[in-house]
């Protein structure tokens, strides 16, 4: 049946759609809290740490079809890989720091790390931008593809820079002036256009 | 208290009597259409297009099978009409083959241009069985139809200057949509050394599986180069020039660490990014494991001669 089957490199094109997924799931969990911002609408959130265990399920996938489908689990050749090519490298250190992420995504352990969790899951934009450079390193001579990624990731990583920089543009209100809050005007809700999106009590 | 339920069952549910009289019959037609619509094993593209007059040359066959029509239609990188894998059968449907004119040039008694049919004319066409070994590494056995590449460069009686061949394909957007990316440097280059291009096993091929050759493996004329790398048999030629000097390659102009003008399948020598001691082989299936990559992709009997005293690592 044309178009429905894997072609005639079906190894390399099942290694390559896991990696491309996990890549854009890890993107689209980032998206997260910019949507969140963007709308004012609290209920993306629900759906970040599902994203998050995909993008790391993929990236798993990505990995053992590599390791044990496409050299039959030639740990040597793993070793060389990762030791002497710098993108393999990048790659597997990606998927190294995305365990702990996984590992700790649960309530139980938000509770036990407290703040710190914050601090250690800012390690999936690291892991982002090395899974970015990953594939920028791995493709021939079409470097199209990739730089689509690092430019949603830039937007993504922008964005989270932009509000921050708003943030600490705002001086200090003068006494007598109504607080009005923190780059209240910059806000990016004030700027764009408010989505009208359903809230919990309107969904009956 | 009587409670009325509406029936559960209305008047026009009930299956008409002509049907229920038919019901067995209808029913093995529904199955049989259905069972016509999924094929019950993938079905493959066979062979098409124009049969050649050729003949099995039996020095140049493989044990191994050959892949199969569609693997080698479908799975091409020809950059010409995209990057993908799947591309090129999907694009190069807008190349015109014929008419087509091949100029020879250079250091050489005999020049000019000549149609495609005048080339290769004096030669009888051959069926070829080749391994073809990508710088990917993955490999395909492709039985090839063409003429033997020495015949034909001897009819233009190079001259002693001529030390390497250079081979230039087609360079027209128009036809070749990924020419308008300059993804490489248009037109696509390639070259040999003299005695490279005289070897027996180099090949002008213009059929595949007894029949002329589809666009996107390099109609209508192409070179195979079996011992070395995929990309050295370069496709649509449209010039044939003898020169001096080692011609500039369109891959080597484009990462000069990673390609190489010899580029011979060389399992000791890895690309910068990749291993090239092991090979996938197209059509083997998803859990064969990797294989071996043969010297000279299996041809060393045959061509290491031609390298004795040369360094094949500094000469990749």
């Amino acid at each position: 049946m044309a178009g429905s089957t894997l072609g005639a490199n079906p190894v390399d094109e099942i290694t390559d759609t896991l990696g491309k997924w996990g890549l854009r799931l890890l993107l689209l969990t980032l998206a997260i809290t910019p949507l969140r911002q963007l709308t004012d609408w609290p209920h993306w959130q629900r759906f970040r740490r599902m994203l998050g265990l995909f993008a790391f399920f993929y990236v798993a996938l990505h990995f053992a079809m590599y390791l044990a489908v496409d050299q039959s689990f030639a740990w040597s050749v793993l070793w060389e890989d990762v030791s002497k090519r710098p993108w393999v490298t990048l790659g597997f250190a990606a998927l190294v720091l995305l365990v702990p992420l996984a590992v700790t995504s649960t309530r139980g352990w938000m509770r036990r790390l407290g703040r710190r969790w914050q601090r250690l899951h800012y390690a999936v934009y690291v892991a982002t931008a090395l899974g970015c450079w990953h594939y920028y390193w791995q493709v021939k001579l079409d470097v199209r593809s990739p730089l689509l990624y690092v430019a949603a990731f830039a937007l993504l990583m922008g964005w989270r820079l932009w509000r921050r920089a708003a943030r600490r543009q705002v001086a200090p209100p003068a006494p007598g002036n109504p607080v009005r809050g923190p780059a209240a005007g910059l806000r990016p809700a004030a700027i764009l256009p408010k989505l009208r999106l359903p809230r919990a009590a309107d969904s009956q | 208290m009587l409670i009325r339920r509406p029936p559960d069952i209305r008047p026009s549910e009930i299956t008409p009597p002509q049907v229920y009289a038919e019901r067995r019959r209808l029913l093995a037609g529904a199955l049989g259409l259905a069972a016509a619509a999924l094929p019950v094993a993938r079905l493959r593209a066979e062979p098409t297009g124009t049969v050649l007059a050729s003949r099995p040359n039996p020095a140049y066959t493989l044990a191994e099978r050959a892949n199969s029509w569609e693997d080698i239609t479908t799975y091409n990188n020809y950059y010409e009409f995209g990057t993908d894998k799947s591309s090129p059968a999907a694009n190069a449907g807008s190349l015109r083959t014929r008419p087509w004119t091949v100029t020879v040039s250079g250091a050489a008694e005999v020049t000019g241009s000549y149609a495609l049919e005048d080339l290769l004319k004096p030669h009888a066409l051959e069926d070829r069985i080749y391994r073809l070994r990508c710088v990917e590494a993955w490999s395909m056995v492709v039985p090839w139809v063409g003429v033997p590449l020495g015949e034909v460069l001897k009819r233009f009686r190079p001259t002693a200057q001529a030390k390497f061949v250079q081979f230039t394909t087609l360079n027209d957007p128009r036809q070749m949509p990924g020419q308008r990316y300059s993804v490489l440097d248009w037109p696509y280059a390639e070259g040999l050394r003299i005695d490279e291009a005289m070897h027996p096993l180099a090949i002008l091929a213009v059929g595949l599986y007894g029949r002329v050759l589809p666009n996107q493996n390099g109609a209508p004329l192409r070179l195979v180069v079996p011992w070395k790398y995929g990309f050295k048999s370069i496709k649509a030629i449209v010039r044939v020039h003898f020169t001096e000097r080692m011609p500039p390659t369109s891959w080597n102009l484009a990462a000069p660490r990673e390609y190489g003008f010899y580029a011979n399948v060389n399992p000791e020598v890895d690309h910068p990014r990749w291993s090239q001691k092991t090979e996938r082989h197209i059509g083997a299936g998803l859990f064969e494991p990797r294989r071996p990559t043969l010297p000279f992709n299996g041809y060393a009997a045959q061509v290491a001669g031609l390298y004795s005293g040369l360094d094949l690592r500094r000469n990749f």
